[in-house]
């Protein structure tokens, strides 16, 4: 079918979870197949096509030299570049290496720390090239990625909120943790899981990194009420999404 | 009027497991019987079957911010305030499809909703029953009336209960609207608890409100009941968490755009939206049409909230860029503007707002601040007027 949009699927440094999550649609794979030719998706089929690609899916972040050029190449054959996932959004966990020394974290690893060449730090796909459009989330959620898929192939802006996870809570009925006593950050949290950390109970982990306008100090001093010492605080800002300046910033304003 | 049933006005006491019998009636008649029932550590709105699902012998205790469920020493079934939901998720839900579309070859098909379900409401309190009084307004009057809505709201039942609590964060004395209910339900329940006394007295408010009380054993009331029943609710008027001074409010908050306040509060502020969420009267809403793979199409409307920064969305940008703007908006909307727009003050006085925000702004303190300082302001020139 000439008409055809072609998909490409890259993995920078990342846990491949995001990927998988294409190939968890499961229900939906053979639509989506049916919809795209999947033109270069390593993780899926060893068929592998030259590009120039229509869209291209990206996911992890920059923590070598080699692949801050890499992603230049995809960006050149791709027409349309969204990044899936926290890693290739916003550095992902491996961007803890940021707050230290990269150096240290190799030698401790690693029986011969001379064999690894790498980045002091891990950085979005934004630092990098023009990005189209950004999927969160660790990993993302199959829902947002097939409503970006369908949107695509019909020439339409993706139905993605950038509100917080608390409107996905309001939605479900969930009963909000945070004013029962346990510490939240849905409140400057982007939506797109589903509220699925409050369904059950628990305080959100931030996976989809900070919302539109984050109002991370009042959340902070409210954590400080509930009990959380500065360095739950610290930690808790520091995980998946940890090099999103919102969150970077708010983390480092809490010692240890 | 009322051939095979009780005439509006009517007052009549049903004992404790009559309030399982009037469950059992409404669902013979079709309802779907949502009532108060305890979950994750709160009492929310949900399908009942029975008495045995109503939330019998507990309380909640709520300051802004904060809110826990404990055990009372009776075995009340109404002795709590309202929750974290509202009677708004059923009439106004938060998710809506409006209709779907199936394309085959070149031709397109539209699928209507049927919204046919019929809701009785068991446990709506005065502010509540005051709420979808306010949406009523909102939804089927003007030019433009919401068709689903009004086919919902036609198709209620709504059983209010008079409030033996108060909660700590309520305010409907302030507002006017409770904590007795007045018009607008079909029956209302006050429950009178004393010694090994546990009844209630109901009050026929409509023809099928008095036939369904026709159908359950009873008693007429007493003056001794009617006497107990206000006794109830004026204690209760007297307990109210919170006030709110209304006197020329409407004027304080459009003549006060610039009060420092509005940074005050914009300082703690999540703008994450769970006040507008809560509320029982907020209503607005964002329309958002989805196409799938397979061919199929629908058009969504979900709560929309005036803190997003999508929501002030037009062409070039947002309008309302920070916290500050969004929380003035919000505030002068519900307690001045709304006034101006529909007739009435768009808060009832239920205290959501209050208790479910995770950092505890409290909007009748940050009235009240405003009052306390407005002179202040004009006098340092940043008052419009």
């Amino acid at each position: 079918m000439a008409g055809k949009k072609r998909l490409a699927v890259w993995k920078f440094a990342s846990c491949d979870g995001c990927q998988l999550s294409l190939l968890d649609c499961e229900d939906e794979l053979l639509a989506v197949a049916e919809a795209v030719e999947i033109a270069y998706f390593p993780e899926a089929s060893s068929r592998m096509a030259k590009g120039p690609y229509d869209l291209s899916l990206v996911e992890g972040s920059i923590t070598t030299e080699h692949d801050a050029l890499r992603i230049r190449k995809v960006r050149r054959q791709s027409k349309f570049l969204v990044t899936i996932g926290a890693c290739a959004t916003a550095g992902g966990i491996q961007s803890l290496r940021n707050f230290a020394d990269v150096a240290e974290f190799v030698a401790a690893v690693y029986a011969s720390p001379h064999y690894i060449k790498t980045l002091a730090t891990s950085t979005p796909i934004s630092d990098h090239v023009k990005v189209d459009f950004e999927l969160r989330g660790c990993p993302i959620n199959k829902t947002q990625l097939l409503e970006l898929l369908s949107a695509f192939l019909a020439g339409r802006k993706p139905v993605i909120s950038a509100d917080s996870v608390c409107t996905e809570c309001k939605q479900r009925g969930n009963i909000c943790v945070m004013v029962q006593g346990i510490p939240c950050l849905g409140p400057v949290t982007h939506a797109g899981c589903g509220a699925l950390c409050p369904a059950c109970r628990r305080g959100c982990y931030g996976c989809f990194g900070p919302t539109e306008n984050p109002n991370t100090a009042a959340l902070a001093a409210e954590w400080q009420k509930l009990g959380a010492a500065p360095r739950d605080i610290r930690r808790a800002f520091r995980t998946f999404n940890a090099a999103a300046p919102a969150f970077r910033t708010e983390s480092e304003a809490h010692g240890e | 009027m009322a051939q095979d049933g009780l005439s509006v006005g009517v007052k009549a006491v049903i004992g404790r497991e009559e309030i399982g019998a009037l469950i059992a009636a409404l669902s013979a008649r079709g309802w779907r019987v949502l009532g108060p029932r305890v979950r994750d550590g709160a009492i929310i709105y949900d399908d009942v079957a029975g008495l045995d699902d109503l939330p019998a012998g507990w309380t909640d205790t709520q300051e802004a911010g904060r809110y826990r469920i404990e055990r009372r020493t009776d075995a009340a079934l109404f002795g709590y305030a309202v929750g974290p939901h509202s009677w708004k998720r059923f009439l106004h839900p938060p998710v809506e499809r409006l209709w779907q579309a199936r394309r085959e070859g070149d031709k397109v098909t539209i699928i209507a909703e049927k919204n046919d379900e019929k809701f009785a409401f068991l446990g709506v309190r005065a502010c509540e029953l005051a709420a979808i009084m306010v949406q009523d307004r909102v939804f089927m009057e003007g030019p433009y009336p919401d068709t689903a809505y009004r086919k919902r709201r036609e198709n209620t039942f709504l059983i209010a209960v008079n409030c033996g609590e108060a909660g700590g964060t309520c305010f409907c004395v302030s507002m006017k609207t409770g904590p007795k209910a007045q018009a607008g339900f079909d029956l209302a329940l006050t429950e009178l608890i004393e010694g090994e006394r546990h009844e209630f007295l109901v009050e026929v408010g409509s023809e099928a409100g008095g036939a369904v009380l026709a159908d359950l054993p009873r008693r007429p009331a007493a003056p001794e009941d009617i006497a107990a029943a206000e006794a109830v609710t004026a204690r209760t008027a007297n307990a109210m968490g919170r006030t709110l001074e209304t006197e020329g409010l409407k004027e304080l908050l459009q003549g006060n755009p610039e009060h420092p306040r509005w940074d005050d509060v914009a300082q703690r502020c999540l703008a994450c939206a769970n006040c507008t969420m809560v509320c029982p009267t907020c209503f607005c809403t964002t329309i958002a049409d989805v196409s799938a793979l397979d061919g199929t199409a629908e058009r969504v409307r979900k709560w929309d909230s005036c803190f997003s920064l999508d929501f002030s969305y037009i062409h070039g940008g947002s309008v309302r860029k920070e916290t500050k703007s969004r929380y003035r908006q919000w505030m002068t909307h519900k307690l001045a503007h709304w006034i101006d727009q529909f007739g009435t003050s768009g808060c009832v006085g239920c205290g959501r707002c209050i208790t479910w925000c995770p950092v505890g702004i409290d909007i009748t303190e940050e009235a009240a601040s405003i009052r306390a300082d407005s002179g202040k302001c004009q006098e340092g020139g940043n008052g419009r007027a």
